[in-house]
């Protein structure tokens, strides 16, 4: 009974169905194409402004710095100089190596960036056989290694002896301590 | 969820009313290309506002490798162009889009010459759009210097001789358009100031200007 009841009241019901206004038709056809043309002219804009993230890194490559046999125990400091791209801008700008021996006597170079907040260390300005830094007194020993204020120790040339001299690479985390 | 974040937002600050008087409004049958073909005629004015936003947005995105210096600018024109993704893309929109606007602006000025719609009461709106129209000219104008090629130098030196050749103050007004004796460093600094800054500052408040009187005034009615 309760079933006959159920389905003659359904029957007269007006018929619900999910259709989309001719209002909506159009609003989505008209924003959905205008979207697409807009592309056009955005979608260039975005990726030419991006394109310095999605550009390879340029490779360095080893430059020639110092006789090997001149190279001591204790670190000296050695200038040279690299070539940059940078845009439409090329240079030639000097860095600096702060290179010694390590005890079985291999050759490595510390990078003179400060790892606390990017000042320019020195080594044993205070005659304590560290490196340290004038800006906020960061320390670091002879292989690099943070004793005060930096979090990391210093960096490293990737170093390659060729003909009796050194030439230094890309720089790379300390690979000493 | 669209729908949802506009009426929270419109809850809040009733924004309906504001889009609602800037979007919603009737347009007349006379200027609907749907009704007669040849009205598109009516719609130049608004192809000449798509083709400026055009112009702002690249100018806006070239300025992202462009240096206004001697020594320097063509070689960011000559990177950006070759080296940067899409960069021919978008400094071609900008090189082309400024003459193209050029094109439809005078389409536009024809359109309203021929259905007289510069009479009363609009004769406010005609003298707007003539100082748009020399805005225009000076964008192109300090644009084409930008990048500092033979083509850019020269045409500088010809617009500056002609401004020389106005009676009694030409001389003042090349030094002060040049920044100096020659077509120089101070020349270009200051014409990618006027470029980028005072002259598109300008074009938009006369914009402004032009769209507030169409809507209070309404289009011009059938011949
Ligand atoms: C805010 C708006 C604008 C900005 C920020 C802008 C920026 C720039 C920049 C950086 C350049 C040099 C790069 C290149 O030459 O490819 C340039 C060139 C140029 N601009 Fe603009 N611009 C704007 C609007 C306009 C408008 C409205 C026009 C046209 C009436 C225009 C016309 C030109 C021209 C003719 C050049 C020389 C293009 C070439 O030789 O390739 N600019 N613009
Ligand atoms: S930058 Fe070197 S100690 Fe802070």
């Amino acid at each position: 009974m309760s079933n006959q009841n159920n389905s003659n009241e359904a029957a007269h019901q007006p018929v619900k169905r999910k259709e989309m206004s001719r209002r909506q038709f159009l609003a989505y056809t008209l924003g959905g194409a205008s979207a697409f043309m807009a592309m056009g002219p955005v979608l260039p804009m975005i990726r030419f402004a991006v394109d310095p993230l999605l550009t390879k890194e340029s490779q360095t490559s080893f430059v020639k710095v110092v006789e090997e046999s001149q190279v001591t125990a204790e670190p000296q400091e050695f200038d040279f100089q690299i070539h940059q791209v940078d845009g439409w801008y090329e240079s030639d700008p000097k860095l600096t190596a702060w290179i010694s021996r390590d005890e079985q006597g291999n050759v490595f170079a510390l990078s003179p960036v400060c790892k606390h907040l990017g000042c320019t260390i020195n080594w044993n300005t205070q005659n304590d056989n560290e490196y340290h830094c004038p800006c906020h007194d960061a320390k670091y020993t002879k292989e690099g290694k943070n004793l005060a204020v930096a979090p990391n120790p210093l960096d490293e040339y990737e170093v390659e002896i060729r003909d009796g001299f050194v030439y230094l690479g890309p720089v790379v985390p300390n690979q000493h301590v | 969820m669209f729908k949802g974040i506009y009426n929270w937002i419109d809850e809040r600050l009733d924004i309906t009313p504001m889009w609602r008087d800037v979007a919603d409004h009737e347009v007349p049958e006379h200027v609907n290309p749907a009704h007669h073909f040849s009205a598109f005629v009516y719609c130049f004015g608004g192809l000449t506002f798509f083709i400026t936003v055009i112009q702002i947005l690249s100018g806006m995105f070239l300025t992202m490798y462009y240096v206004p210096d001697i020594i320097n600018a063509y070689a960011s024109v000559d990177y950006l162009q070759h080296k940067v993704a899409f960069g021919a893309i978008v400094r071609g929109m900008h090189h082309w889009g400024a003459s193209l606007v050029i094109v439809m602006m005078f389409l536009h000025t024809l359109r309203v010459f021929f259905t007289g719609s510069y009479k009363a009461p609009r004769e406010m709106n005609w003298v707007v759009g003539m100082l748009i129209f020399f805005v225009m000219l000076g964008l192109g104008l300090t644009g084409y210097l930008l990048p500092w090629d033979n083509k850019a130098y020269f045409a500088t030196k010809v617009t500056l001789s002609i401004a020389e050749s106005v009676p009694y103050l030409g001389p003042y007004i090349k030094t002060l358009i040049n920044g100096g004796d020659i077509v120089g460093a101070q020349t270009l600094t200051r014409f990618f100031a006027i470029h980028v800054f005072f002259l598109p500052g300008a074009l938009l408040a006369l914009l402004g200007a032009h769209f507030f009187m169409i809507r209070r005034q309404g289009i011009s009615g059938p011949l």
